[in-house]
């Protein structure tokens, strides 16, 4: 069981770029048990900021896996980077950009930017709220020779299913 | 123009402190990656993909870290680096000091060949 963090995938550049789409519902379970407080604001329903991350490396691993046609099992090895600017609230729509840096037999370095889209501000204007750059491994072609099951373990159907519902051709 | 040893040095450093998340006055010529910097194994991908960047060079996998030398069971016997490793390594390894690691070449101890200065002089080898 994994729980994908994007709803939908909007661009998929072959080795360079994929871009994703969440909107944050209240109908989501952990935003009844995430209310943060701090000294600008009152609690209130918020969108985690690691579940941001996690939604980044789903976007910059379904780009890193497509260039090598999944045939590579893609771990996140290594956040590099992850600034957020501002809290998320239900009812608001992110937008995951991810860019390949560098990939190589080994892995990839991917750098990316999460922008927002707050419905209440009457319009569809996007602002960019975040940065996680990225480390992935392929963990086959490991140096120190660990072996893994053949089968990928990583890219499952949930994946595939994604890819088919936005419309990108899978294999 | 060519860069100078202490241009470097200093881009090196940059590179070292963005990838491992060390502050400047830790990363001395004489610091060792893992000992001394806290660097992990996917942290050698890393600053072999920022190196790349920083210079605009090539690097080829393994040609700055040959750490696949160590899953040779001709180079290492009982957790020591045989001498035919050690040869290896050094073959694989010209920008590296070897001088300490050779008075006991324990494999847990390789680290300390992955020094601050080796990655310079492997940097300084490539621009030229």
């Amino acid at each position: 069981m994994r729980w994908m963090w994007i709803d939908r995938i909007l661009e998929l550049d072959e080795g360079k770029r994929c871009v994703t789409v969440k909107n944050v519902s209240l109908a989501e379970e952990h935003l009844r048990d995430h209310f943060p407080r701090n000294e600008r604001r009152d609690s209130k329903p918020t969108h985690p900021a690691p579940l941001m991350i996690e939604a980044m490396a789903q976007t910059a691993g379904i780009l890193v896996g497509h260039a090598r046609q999944f045939k590579e099992k893609v771990i996140l090895a290594k956040i590099g980077k992850a600034t957020f600017d501002c809290d998320v609230s239900p009812g608001m729509t992110l937008f995951f950009e991810a860019n390949i840096i560098r990939m190589d037999d080994a892995g990839a370095s991917t750098t990316g930017t999460i922008s927002l889209m707050d419905h209440t501000m009457g319009s569809t204007e996007r602002r960019v709220i975040g940065q996680v750059d990225l480390m992935f491994s392929h963990i086959d072609q490991n140096m120190r020779g660990l072996e893994f099951p053949e089968h990928n373990f990583v890219f499952t159907d949930q994946f595939f299913d994604l890819m088919r519902n936005s419309g990108i051709a899978v294999g | 123009m060519a860069m100078t040893n202490e241009e470097v040095f200093e881009k090196v450093q940059e590179v070292l402190v963005d990838a491992l998340g060390v502050d400047d006055d830790e990363v001395t010529p004489t610091a060792t990656l893992t000992n001394d910097l806290g660097a992990e194994s996917i942290d050698f991908l890393d600053i072999v993909f920022r190196l790349e960047q920083a210079f605009e060079i090539k690097i080829e996998q393994g040609e700055l870290f040959p750490d696949n030398v160590l899953q040779d069971e001709e180079y290492v016997k009982d957790g020591q680096v045989t001498d035919k490793g050690l040869s290896e390594l050094k073959a694989r390894m010209p920008h590296a000091d070897f001088a300490e690691f050779e008075k006991d070449p324990a494999v847990d101890k390789v680290g300390e060949i992955f020094t601050v200065d080796a990655v310079v002089k492997f940097v300084q080898s490539k621009l030229s």
